[in-house]
């Protein structure tokens, strides 16, 4: 950590020193700085004190172990993850040829069927146009921009 | 570069070359790493165990853009932080998780010295409390505690793995640690009232 000297310390300085002296990563200097600081300021003392009562109760806790077989299986639930991605892709590319093919198709039919009135055969079309459309749009979203979006990671 | 990277860097090579036994040497070396850090982002273990796999099933999709030369674990944690972000700002299942709030915890004084039955039961409340309190962190700062309290990384290690200054670091555990502070506080204040009401 660099702690060049400033006098006073701004509140963000103080900060990190509180933050380092409960972390034991303060240097020499830094805590010199702190120790200044903390006497004329009774608020500065009761919140380290805070923070170091924190620190004494998260330094006796620990994420729970999970059962001994987790690790035992673990790659083998990663494996079958990856042969189940060769099969989403193999039958998301089935998919998408053999729906092309049924919409051409229909759209071919519904073109040449006579016996059907213009303007319905013009609604289907219309119908199956605005499907298409938003279909690929929401596609173009999920795939392009989200991955460029900046904001992507800001939470309200 | 040390003998761990070294090794790394063969197992990444090979695993590009599309050897899957490679690749699995690799999760076998990080998996537990990867689910703790997971477990601390989400909360629950088999939230942690699903993001973590998903997020080694994906490195290993993504492994072309892998550089073999730089170490492998910080690559592999942004998948990850990623993944349980996204899991996190999920409704459905942030209100799962709330259901089963505080329970990834453990206390590590349990068992090693006697507890009275009323020192105990005050111990698994405030296990409870710090586990609710972190999960209702923000989740930058929550990732940052996770990574200093449970991962036990130094500030320059969060800085670099996070691609943030020092700086950034102390300041987003001053704030997490403070609603931390702030919460426990709120609720042993709380319980006091309702022992008082119940005597």
């Amino acid at each position: 950590m660099s702690e060049s000297k400033v006098s006073p310390p701004s509140d963000e300085r103080l900060r990190y020193l509180l933050m380092a002296a409960v972390d034991q990563e303060i240097s020499g200097e830094g805590r010199r700085e702190l120790e200044l600081a903390l006497q004329g300021n009774p608020d500065l003392r009761e919140e380290l004190a805070t923070f170091h009562r924190l620190k004494e109760v998260t330094d006796t806790m620990t994420p729970l172990k999970p059962p001994e077989e987790t690790w035992d299986t673990y790659w083998e639930h990663v494996y079958r993850r990856l042969e189940r991605g060769i099969g989403w892709v193999l039958v998301s590319l089935g998919t998408i040829t053999a729906g092309t093919w049924a919409l051409w198709t229909a759209v071919g039919q519904l073109i040449r069927d006579m016996t059907m009135p213009a303007y319905v055969r013009w609604g289907l079309l219309a119908l199956i146009a605005g499907f298409v459309i938003l279909f690929v749009s929401v596609v173009r979203e999920r795939l392009f921009v989200q991955k460029k979006d900046p904001y992507k990671d800001v939470v309200r | 570069m040390n003998t761990s990277e070294a090794t790394d860097r063969v197992l990444v090579v090979r695993a590009q070359r599309g050897e899957r036994a490679a690749f699995g040497e690799l999760v076998t070396r990080y998996m537990q790493r990867a689910y703790y850090v997971a477990l601390g982002l989400v909360g629950n273990h088999d939230d942690a165990l699903d993001l973590s796999q998903e997020a080694f099933a994906r490195a290993f999709r993504a492994r072309a853009g892998i550089d073999p030369e730089r170490p492998f674990f910080p690559w592999l944690y942004h998948i990850v932080r990623r993944l349980c972000f996204n899991h996190a700002r999920d409704q459905r299942s942030r209100r799962l998780t709330l259901e089963k709030a505080g329970g990834w915890l453990t206390d590590t004084t349990m068992g090693r010295c006697p507890l009275s039955p009323d020192r105990a039961v005050e111990r698994a409340e405030l296990r409870e409390q710090v586990g609710e309190a972190i999960e209702r962190l923000a989740e930058r700062e929550r990732e940052t505690l996770v990574l200093r309290e449970f991962e036990e990384l130094r500030y320059q290690e969060i800085a670099e793995l996070l691609g943030i200054p020092i700086g950034t670091v102390m300041s987003r555990l001053y704030r997490a640690r403070r609603s931390l502070a702030r919460e426990i506080e709120t609720a042993r204040s709380r319980l006091r009232q309702e022992r008082g009401a119940g005597e």
